[in-house]
């Protein structure tokens, strides 16, 4: 009987024709791509995409040199050297960080007393060479200075769950 | 001299034009099947499609053309060069000689001879030599295995697509393409003989190697099949033959079993159309199915397609021609 039924189904293409209906169900729900490079999809505010190093508002750089986040960097990815400004406080005369080493883990943005070192949520930064990829303090500033807005933003979204 | 223009010159030049008719509309027919094809592709799996080459990706068949056209063709050292080149041409011009017998409308065909199914089947036959010539001149694995799937399979369902061809032959009388479509004035032959209908279309998928009869480009396994060696337009040929193929065996779907270029239902209204239109407008229907298939079906395996092929739709089809050659004679209802 089993093999009644079962050559009764496969003749008369039952399943077949069941996940054709599917298929066609399908067919007319409409696509859910987003068409990327014109729309993109929405990004949590903890996304951890390129580093940026912020200012005060006044202007004044937030990184104070305390290298904690060179020490906190699991790929060694941040190589820092400092020395007192003309003023006598604390900067960085060099933060230059690897980003063909980076693994993006946002330990570095954790470990930050100042807030100075974020990760933005900028995420379309591939270049065409390797050393482009090897971001200097201007680089890492002028990132600051075009993502300010955006990451203050979610920086004050997170900022109940920290 | 005028015998010579009335005689020679102006009829060749007559059919030559009637060519060009038929040539012209379906290669641009292949070139929008491709993109159909990833149109209606890419809904069923929720995606967009090509949309990005003109509005809604009009234009990208002929960008994909001309990509080709303008890219090297590299010919294998260890391939037989002539025949190498053979194989392309040779499936895309039996992909578009099959057309010289299809009736579009009342008439307008380009030859309108008396054994137009048999040389139907003839010629979607000789197809499989073009992937045959092309896996063996290619001299290599990928190609020569991908070729020998494809012979085994289009031998196989080529027996059952015949029993078919016989049983609408016995249900017409005759073996004129339109004699065929005229006979299903009354009655569109895929409701008396709707299990052929069912074994013809799936015979047809995979005489012309589509999902889930697509063994021979197995893209996980033979890389993509007999095709493999070949670039820019060779390579553009194997693909244009390949569609235009399905366009044929679609065509030849719509004649054999919905009525040709007749309206669905006698009424004025549906006359007004002309029958091209009805035509085309059912082998793109019969044409979406195919893409259908294939965004549906996963592919075949082997044993399992030449069981199908052997033990299912052989003795089934042959079955059938009796039963119906058994119920003309039954009722005496042979064709005037």
């Amino acid at each position: 009987m089993a093999i009644l039924e079962r050559t009764a189904k496969g003749l008369l293409l039952l399943e077949i024709i069941r996940g054709m209906f599917l298929t066609l169900r399908y067919f007319f729900k409409g696509n859910v791509t987003i068409n990327y490079p014109y729309e993109k999809g929405p990004i949590s505010p903890r996304f951890r995409g390129e580093h940026v190093l912020r200012r005060y508002p006044n202007g004044e750089e937030r990184c104070i040199a305390c290298k904690l986040c060179e020490a906190v960097c699991p790929a060694q990815a941040i190589t820092i050297e400092a020395e007192p400004r003309s003023d006598e406080s604390r900067r960085t005369t060099r933060y230059d960080i690897d980003m063909t080493k980076c693994i993006y883990c946002g330990y570095c943005q954790e470990a930050c007393p100042v807030d100075a070192i974020v990760e933005g949520p900028n995420f379309e930064f591939a270049t065409e060479t390797r050393e482009e990829l090897i971001y200097n303090k201007e680089k890492l500033l002028a990132n600051g200075d075009r993502w300010e807005t955006e990451i203050a933003n979610s920086l004050a979204a997170d900022a109940p769950y920290r | 001299m005028a015998e010579f223009w009335d005689v020679y010159a102006w009829p060749f030049i007559w059919i030559v034009l009637k060519i060009f008719f038929i040539i012209v509309p379906l290669l641009v027919a292949v070139a929008y099947l491709t993109y159909a094809e990833r149109k209606v592709i890419g809904f069923m799996q929720l995606r967009m499609g090509p949309n990005v080459v003109g509005p809604f990706g009009l234009l990208q068949p002929f960008a994909d053309g001309l990509k080709l056209l303008t890219k090297e063709a590299i010919i294998p050292t260890g391939s037989n060069k002539v025949v190498f080149l053979l194989a392309p041409m040779l499936t895309f011009t039996l992909g578009l000689i099959g057309w010289a017998v299809i009736p579009v409308d009342e008439g307008i065909v380009l030859s309108d001879i008396n054994v137009g199914i048999l040389y139907l089947f003839a010629i979607s036959s000789l197809g499989v030599y073009g992937i045959i010539m092309a896996g063996w001149a290619s001299n290599s694995i990928y190609p020569f295995l991908g070729a020998l799937r494809s012979a085994a399979q289009m031998v196989s369902y080529e027996v059952s697509i015949g029993f078919v061809i016989v049983t609408v032959m016995l249900a017409v009388g005759s073996l004129n393409l339109s004699d065929i479509v005229l006979a299903q004035k009354e009655l569109w032959f895929f409701i008396p003989l709707f299990p052929m209908f069912v074994i013809f279309f799936i015979s047809a998928l995979a005489e012309t190697n589509r999902a889930p009869f697509d063994l021979p480009e197995a893209e996980a396994e033979l890389v993509s099949g007999y095709n493999v060696e070949y670039s820019a337009m060779a390579f553009a040929l194997f693909f244009l033959g390949e569609y235009a193929n399905m366009i044929l065996m679609s065509a030849m779907t719509v004649i054999l079993f919905l009525g040709g270029w007749l309206p669905p239902f006698d009424v004025s209204v549906f006359t007004w159309i002309p029958g091209i239109v009805w035509f085309t407008i059912k082998v793109a229907c019969v044409l979406f199915v195919f893409l259908w298939v294939r965004a549906t079906l996963p592919r075949y395996r082997y044993d399992q397609l030449m069981r199908l092929g052997w033990k299912v739709f052989l003795p089934f089809s042959l079955a059938w021609v009796v039963i119906t050659a058994g119920a003309i004679v039954a009722f005496d209802w042979f064709p005037q």
